[in-house]
């Protein structure tokens, strides 16, 4: 008997092909944002609001990750943007070899933003790098204060938590401070911001974030 | 439910590494499964035993080693194992401490019988 060594990740080829996008959108000085989350978070709605408020003058595109039907497609075709969908047909994760596919129509030398909307899961998401800038996790107050507990992985790797629905604070028992505690026992560095989709709070911090990130992505180029 | 994709890169790994040892068995893979990785053990292992049952890899062991999460401290370097979701440094009480290990899911070794 012998023994071979390897030591290679086991998403070896996801990761090579997540290295080489990452390269891609480096040369073109373009950000690439992950948007992960439960379903029913709040992904579609925040991405809507972004592009909604989005400076024409930016060059934005959008993948839009789902199980099944171009319905989110169809309601982020209607700020003007490129929207594609990505339909994985019951796998629960993009993977960096859909988002490659998915580019191909797309010259990224003419992108300053790409937005990748996951499929609703907080799991699988978190082991596949997309060659993503930064991994977003969105938790909303109608949620489980002790999420970023129970999925430590995707809090752990997202840099930024994005917590929504915060209009119905008052309504529901949800505590953003214990949520928000929470997840810094996760990820002490995490950064957070609190918005509400539906009345508009936050979202300017947000936008601003989104903007800072991208200019400076843009000057590293 | 994604440690099946995960079995299946496991599985071709092995396949493409057993093209190097015409002569030889591959009886064992080890690989290293970091806490923070997202990976059940339990469904990997099950995943594992359905992609090879029936097929020329059965019997093929699978064996995971699990891998903690390793915080250390940026002001005082004291290196500890995090539990229970505390990331303050036991040594000087710092909060903001970073993770040095425990997201792995890597393929450390093969057995081969030549």
């Amino acid at each position: 008997m012998s023994r071979v060594e390897v030591e290679k990740k086991v998403l070896n080829e996801n990761q090579m092909l997540a290295e080489q996008l990452r390269m891609r959108y480096r040369q073109s000085g373009l950000l690439c944002i992950n948007l992960i989350s439960a379903p029913g978070s709040g992904k579609t709605l925040l991405l809507e609001k972004t592009l909604e408020r989005m400076d024409r003058s930016v060059r934005v595109a959008v993948l839009t990750g789902d199980l099944q039907t171009e319905n989110d497609a169809q309601r982020l075709a209607n700020f003007g943007f490129p929207v594609k969908q990505i339909v994985t047909g019951g796998t629960c994760h993009l993977d960096a070899r859909m988002v490659e596919k998915h580019l191909v129509d797309w010259n990224l030398d003419d992108l300053d933003l790409l937005i990748v909307e996951n499929v609703g899961n907080l799991v699988c998401p978190s082991s596949y790098d997309l060659g993503e800038d930064a991994k977003i996790v969105l938790l909303s107050t109608t949620e489980g204060e002790d999420k970023p507990l129970k999925y430590p992985s995707i809090f752990f790797k997202s840099e930024l938590m994005v917590l929504t629905k915060i209009d119905l604070l008052p309504y529901v028992p949800f505590k953003a401070d214990v949520a928000k505690g929470n997840a810094r026992r996760v990820h002490p560095r995490m950064e957070i911001l609190e918005v509400s989709s539906t009345t508009g709070e936050g979202l300017d911090a947000w936008m601003n974030w989104l903007e800072a990130r991208r200019k400076t992505k843009q000057t590293a180029r | 439910m994604h440690e099946l994709g995960i079995a299946s890169s496991i599985l071709e790994t092995v396949v493409k590494e057993a093209e190097r040892h015409p002569e030889g068995r591959i009886t064992k893979v080890r690989v290293r499964v970091g806490e923070l990785s997202g990976v059940d053990v339990e469904a990997l292992q099950f995943g594992f035993e359905c992609i090879v049952k029936e097929t020329e890899w059965e019997g093929l062991v699978l064996e995971v080693e699990s891998i903690p999460r390793i915080q250390k401290c940026p002001k005082c370097w004291k290196e500890f194992r995090m539990a229970d979701f505390d990331p303050q440094c036991p040594q000087c009480g710092e909060f903001a401490t970073d993770c040095i290990s425990g997201d792995e899911l890597n393929i450390a070794y093969m057995e081969v019988d030549e």
